[in-house]
């Protein structure tokens, strides 16, 4: 199965490219090319670093074409900056867009005695019907590692609590985001990835 | 509920996991992508590389250690060892880890720490740091002196200062080792760990002196640690970081468990 893995200079791309293979699937990397996003079957968007990076995705009209593949019901999935993106924006980088698919903005972890980041393993509240999350048991654990977050809202799939609740997992239709990486959470995030690759519209309810 | 991470450390040296204490009386023990497997398998959190004795002829041969070990693991890897420009840590992450640890390179020129983030977010760079305490210091823990060279070079810089400048430089963590523990098998150095974990707002890793499970407990109460790294301890009775975490998890702390 082609998975097209969108590469926006944020980061390094092999754990996500080497998770996507063992899995079976066959990942193919662009980084401004818009013809693999408009033939796309399956689009992953992962991301470490900073939201400014997005910046690329506007300048190289990647936007647009995720915009319409989404728009096409092509399964997506972003990845931490990847999955932050899906929403209006990021008090991270204030000036930059994201997509806007989901309405809401993400903020920083509020000032606490905590550490920021949130750095390591901690459990998912899976709501009831995420298709992504299947299978994921409570008290499962998966790997974070960021300072900034979704809030909770009715696209939230799973909730994690790190200084105060927030959206570990969104998913809507098609478009799904983890804050977490499913590419180094062992075989939890293996799990997770299986779903991705495995979801179809025809699975909708 | 966040928990507390326990990091399998693998010593290497020319493509091989070695034993040895303090770099001396150095012990083949085994391969380094089968001992990280192993360790994922068995419950670690995450997996340190430890090139010990980097060398420049020695490079080639760590980015196909990192790749052979990177290629079938799915939990945080990092790699650190020799790593002394932003373009070696470009190799060592396009090989496969997530995060690399620079030491002495740093030091020597903190911007480096800035120039690695930059490039690969805050997230991949593990500044980690040597320390002794200094009984000539107006505050010995605190101001406890930074040595590179596998500590045998002191810097003149004191511990919570360099570690405050790491951060501000945009270090995702600190790996912290007492030059005054590690070896001992007595214990982490809690007071060390506690001043540095206490000053700065990233991630401390505390490394150095485990000997038992009881020393993992203290570390995470006391020492304010957010991870410790376990290397001999797995040689010396207890017989993974499973049945570690499993002890862990009885005396009370958060662990991942089942893993």
């Amino acid at each position: 199965m082609r998975v097209t893995v969108i590469d926006y200079k944020a980061g390094n791309l092999t754990s996500v490219l080497k998770v996507l293979r063992h899995l079976g699937a066959e990942p193919e990397v662009t980084d401004a090319d818009l013809a693999p996003v408009e033939a796309a079957e399956r689009l992953v968007l992962p991301g470490v670093g900073h939201f400014a990076a997005t910046e690329r995705l506007d300048a190289t009209g990647l936007t647009a074409a995720i915009r319409a593949a989404i728009a096409r019901g092509v399964p997506f999935l972003g990845i931490c900056v990847g999955m932050q993106w899906l929403y209006a924006g990021s008090s991270e980088a204030p000036e930059q867009r994201g997509l806007g698919h989901f309405a809401e903005s993400c903020t920083r972890f509020a000032e606490s005695t905590e550490k920021v980041p949130h750095v390591g393993w901690n459990s998912l509240e899976v709501r009831k019907g995420s298709r992504l999350l299947a299978g994921v048991e409570p008290g499962e654990y998966v790997y974070f590692t960021h300072s900034f977050k979704g809030p909770v809202t009715n696209d939230t799939a799973a909730i994690t609590h790190y200084i105060e609740p927030f959206a570990a997992a969104v998913e809507r239709g098609n478009v799904m985001g983890v804050q977490f990486h499913p590419e180094k959470s062992s075989a939890t995030g293996l799990k997770i990835l299986r779903n991705f690759l495995s979801w179809n519209a025809e699975g909708a309810e | 509920m966040i928990t507390k991470r326990i990091i399998a450390c693998l010593d290497v040296h020319g493509g091989r996991v070695v034993k040895g204490v303090q770099f001396v009386d150095l012990v083949d023990a085994g391969d380094p992508a089968t001992q990280a497997a192993r360790h994922a398998r068995e419950g670690a959190d995450e997996i340190v590389l430890l090139d010990i004795t980097a060398t420049h002829e020695g490079r080639q041969t760590l980015l196909d250690t990192v790749r052979r070990t990177a290629r079938e693991l799915f939990v945080p890897f990092c790699v650190g060892g020799g790593i002394r420009t932003a373009d070696d840590a470009a190799q060592v992450f396009e090989a496969g880890a997530d995060k690399v640890s620079v030491n002495s390179a740093a030091l020597a020129d903190p911007t480096l720490i800035d120039a690695i983030g930059r490039s690969f977010g805050a997230q991949a760079v593990v500044v980690a740091i040597d320390a002794r305490r200094d009984p000539d210091a107006a505050d010995p823990v605190r101001d406890a002196q930074v040595f590179v060279q596998g500590g045998r070079k002191p810097t003149g810089r004191r511990v919570v200062e360099w570690a405050r400048e790491a951060e501000a430089r945009g270090a995702g963590e600190i790996l912290l080792t007492s030059m005054d523990s590690d070896g001992t098998r007595a214990g982490f150095d809690c007071e060390l760990t506690a001043a540095v974990s206490e000053s700065v707002g990233i991630p401390v890793i505390a490394s150095g002196g485990a000997g038992t499970v009881g020393h993992f407990v203290d570390v995470f109460a006391r020492g304010k640690a957010d991870a410790a790294l376990a290397a001999s301890i797995f040689h010396f009775g207890v017989s993974s970081a499973r049945s570690l975490k499993e002890e862990l998890a009885k005396a009370g702390v958060s662990v991942r468990l089942p893993c």
